[in-house]
C-alpha cells in the first residue's frame, strides 16, 4: 500500500532531483546506509537460519572430536520409536498441542469482549485500557514466579480464598493434571489478554459507524449487530489474532519453565523446554535443530490450514 | 436506541433497562479490574512481609509488621546479586535499544528513499523473516554467539535481537508516509543523504523513533528464553533469568522471591506509564507478541 507511494513519487520528480543525487552521492550511498544493519541481519538471521539446516544434518555432539554428517538421521530419529529423543520430543510436541488447544480459544474470545467492554465511551476508558494491558508489560519471568507463588497448593492466596468459599482440599495448582494446564492456560490468559484486546480495539474502532447507524435505521438490535456489523468487519482482524496467538501458544516456554518445571512427570514440558534442553544443555545440536524445523513446518501447516479456513468462509 | 429513549413515552422502563445495563457494565469493568490488579498488589505486598507471615495464605492485605528485609538481604546477597542483575538489564536493554534504532533506522531509509540495485528483494527477504519463529534460531544462534565468544557475556543479550527485521520494516512504513518536500529542498540546498537523514527525517520521525525505542527496550528487558540459556554466572545474569534461580535457590521465601519479581517489574511500569500511548499504538498496529 504505501509502497506503491514510495515508488511512484521519486520517478515523477526524479527528473531534476534525482540524477543530481546519484551524481553526489556516489551509488555506493544507499548500500553504507544499509551496512550496519546488514551485518547483523546476515550475522544473526540469514547466517543462523542458514546454519540450523547445516547443524540438523550432522551429528552435532558437543562430546564428539568431529562432527560427523549423518544426513536426515536426526529427522528420521525423531520418527523411530525407542530412538534416544523420540519419545520426549513428540511427548513434548504434545504438550505445546495440548497448550495451544486450550489457551487460544480463551485468547481469542475473551480478549474480544474485553475490547467491547472497552470500545464504550466512558470515564477512565484510557486508565483501564492500560490496565489490562499491564501484565503484559512485566514479562513471563515476573508473571511466572508470581504464580507460582500464588497457586502454591499450600501457602498460595488462590486455594485460600477457594477454601473461604468452601473448597475443602488443596488443590494441586502445579503437582497434577488438569490442574497443571489449567493454571498455565489461566496465568496466560492473564498475562496476555490485553495484546489481544488492543489488537481487537483497533479493529473496532476502524468499522464504520455508518454501518451502525444503517443497523439502528433497520431496528436492528445489540445481538444483530453484534453478529451481522462488528463480526464481519472484524474478521481481518480476528484471522491475524489467531495466527499470532497460536504462533505465540506454540512458543510456550517461560510459563512451564517457572510455574510447573515440566511436571507432573514432563506432562507439561514444552516443545520449546525440550529443544532448549538437548540443544542447550546436554549440547547435542543436531537433534535440537532438526526438532527445531519440525516444530516450524508444524507451525506453517496450522498457520496455511487456518488461513485457509477463515478467509474463505465468506465466500462459501 | 437512543432515537427509543428520547420519546419518552416509557420513561421508567426504558430509563431502568438502561440502568441495568451500565450497572452490569460497571460491574464487569470492577471485577475485571480486580482480576487484573489483585495479584499485582499480592506481589508487592508480600516483598513487605517476612517469611513467616506469607507462610500464611489467609495473611493479611497490610504487611505487618511491614519488613524490608528482603530487600536488604537481595541487595547484599552474594549469590543472588539482584543490583548486579538490575545494573546488567539496564545496561543490556538501552545499548540493545540505541543500536536497534540506530542501525534500523539508517536502513528504513535507504529501502524508502533511494533507488538501487536490489532494493526489492533486499526489503522482501528482510521483511519474510519477521514470520519465521523465534525458536528456529535459537539452537544456531547459540553456535554463533558462543563461536564470538559470548556466552556468558551481555553481548549475547545486546547484539543478534537487533538483527531482527521488525524495526527495519515499522520505520520505512513510517518514513513513507512522511511529505518529501522538506527532503528536496534540502537536496537542492546542497545537502547529501546524511545530512537529509539526520537532520530532516529523524527529527520528524521522533514519535516512530520513541515507539521503537520503547518497544526495543521492554522486549529486551523481559526477554527469558534467550538469556535463561546463554548466561550461566550469577554475576552475568538479567533480572528474568537472575528471578529464575532466585526461585531456586529462595525455594518457599516467597518475600524474597516477590522483592525480585518488584525490582524487576518497576522501571517495566514506569516505561509504561511515561509511554502508554507509544506501547499500545505501537503493538495495536503491529502486533508484537511474544
Amino acid at each position: 500500500m504505501t509502497s506503491t507511494v514510495a515508488r511512484t513519487r521519486p520517478e515523477s520528480r526524479s527528473v531534476a532531483g534525482g540524477r543530481r543525487r546519484v551524481r553526489r552521492n556516489g551509488t555506493a550511498t544507499p548500500y553504507l546506509f544499509l551496512l550496519p544493519y546488514g551485518v547483523l541481519f546476515l550475522g544473526f538471521m540469514a547466517l543462523p537460519a542458514i546454519y540450523g539446516i547445516w547443524i540438523s544434518l550432522h551429528d552435532y555432539d558437543y562430546l564428539l572430536p568431529h562432527q560427523p554428517w549423518v544426513g536426515l538421521k536426526n529427522y528420521t530419529d525423531l520418527f523411530k520409536s525407542g530412538t534416544r529423543d523420540s519419545a520426549d520430543f513428540w511427548n513434548s510436541m504434545q504438550a505445546t498441542g495440548i497448550f495451544t488447544l486450550f489457551s487460544v480459544p480463551f485468547l481469542v474470545v475473551l480478549p474480544l469482549g474485553v475490547a467491547l467492554l472497552l470500545n464504550r465511551a466512558f470515564p477512565g476508558r484510557t486508565m483501564f485500557r492500560a490496565l489490562f494491558f499491564t501484565p503484559y508489560v512485566l514479562g513471563v519471568a515476573v508473571v511466572g514466579v508470581l504464580f507460582r507463588f500464588l497457586l502454591d497448593p499450600n501457602i498460595g492466596v488462590v486455594n485460600a480464598y477457594l477454601h473461604d468459599v468452601g473448597v475443602n482440599r488443596n488443590i494441586p495448582w502445579i503437582t497434577q493434571l488438569p490442574w497443571a494446564w489449567i493454571s498455565l492456560v489461566s496465568m496466560t490468559v492473564w498475562w496476555t489478554l490485553g495484546v489481544n484486546a488492543i489488537i481487537y480495539l483497533a479493529g473496532l474502532q476502524d468499522i464504520s459507524s455508518e454501518l451502525y447507524e444503517a443497523a439502528d435505521v433497520d431496528g436492528a438490535n445489540t445481538w444483530d449487530k453484534f453478529r451481522n456489523v462488528t463480526l464481519p468487519g472484524l474478521r481481518p482482524v480476528m484471522l491475524f489474532v489467531i495466527t499470532l496467538t497460536i504462533l505465540a501458544s506454540a512458543n510456550m516456554f517461560g510459563q512451564a519453565y517457572l510455574v510447573t518445571n515440566g511436571a507432573p512427570a514432563n506432562e507439561t514440558r514444552t516443545a520449546i523446554m525440550e529443544i532448549g534442553q538437548v540443544g542447550l544443555r546436554q549440547y547435542r545440536q543436531g537433534a535440537a535443530a532438526a526438532m527445531s524445523y519440525i516444530l516450524a513446518i508444524v507451525l506453517i501447516l496450522i498457520s496455511l490450514i487456518n488461513f485457509r479456513l477463515l478467509s474463505n468462509r465468506g465466500d462459501t | 436506541m437512543s432515537a427509543v429513549t428520547s420519546t419518552g413515552t416509557r420513561p421508567v422502563g426504558n430509563s431502568g433497562a438502561r440502568a441495568v445495563r451500565r450497572t452490569g457494565f460497571w460491574i464487569l469493568i470492577v471485577i475485571l479490574s480486580v482480576l487484573f490488579v489483585a495479584p499485582l498488589l499480592w506481589m508487592l505486598v508480600t516483598s513487605f512481609k517476612t517469611p513467616n507471615q506469607a507462610t500464611n495464605p489467609n495473611g493479611s492485605w497490610i504487611p505487618n509488621p511491614f519488613d524490608t528485609s528482603s530487600y536488604r538481604t537481595l541487595l547484599k546477597s552474594g549469590s543472588t546479586p539482584v543490583l548486579r542483575w538490575f545494573v546488567n538489564s539496564l545496561a543490556a536493554g538501552l545499548a540493545n535499544t540505541v543500536l536497534i534504532v540506530v542501525v534500523d533506522s539508517m536502513a528504513a531509509y535507504a529501502l524508502s528513499r533511494m533507488e538501487f540495485f536490489g532494493r526489492r528483494i533486499i526489503f522482501g527477504t528482510v521483511v519474510g523473516t519477521i514470520f519465521l519463529p523465534g525458536f528456529m534460531f535459537l539452537v544456531p544462534n547459540f553456535l554463533i554467539v558462543s563461536k564470538l565468544g559470548w556466552l556468558d557475556s551481555l553481548w549475547a543479550i545486546i547484539v543478534p535481537s537487533a538483527g531482527g527485521a521488525f524495526g527495519v520494516f515499522f520505520l520505512r512504513q513510517f518514513f513513507s508516509t512522511l511529505p518529501r518536500e522538506l527532503e528536496e529542498a534540502a537536496i537542492i540546498d546542497g545537502a547529501n543523504h546524511w545530512v537529509v537523514f539526520t537532520r530532516v527525517v529523524l527529527p520528524l520521525s521522533r514519535p516512530a523513533l520513541a515507539t521503537l525505542a520503547v518497544l526495543s527496550f521492554l522486549t529486551n528487558w523481559n526477554d527469558f528464553l534467550w538469556p535463561v540459556f546463554v548466561l550461566f554466572s550469577a554475576n552475568n545474569l538479567t533480572l528474568p533469568a537472575g528471578l529464575s534461580t532466585l526461585q531456586s535457590a529462595a525455594t518457599t521465601n516467597y518475600p524474597l522471591i516477590m522483592a525480585g519479581a518488584v525490582i524487576a517489574s518497576v522501571p517495566a511500569i514506569i516505561l509504561f506509564v511515561i509511554a502508554q500511548r507509544q506501547v499500545i499504538e505501537g503493538i495495536s498496529r503491529s502486533g508484537l507478541k511474544g
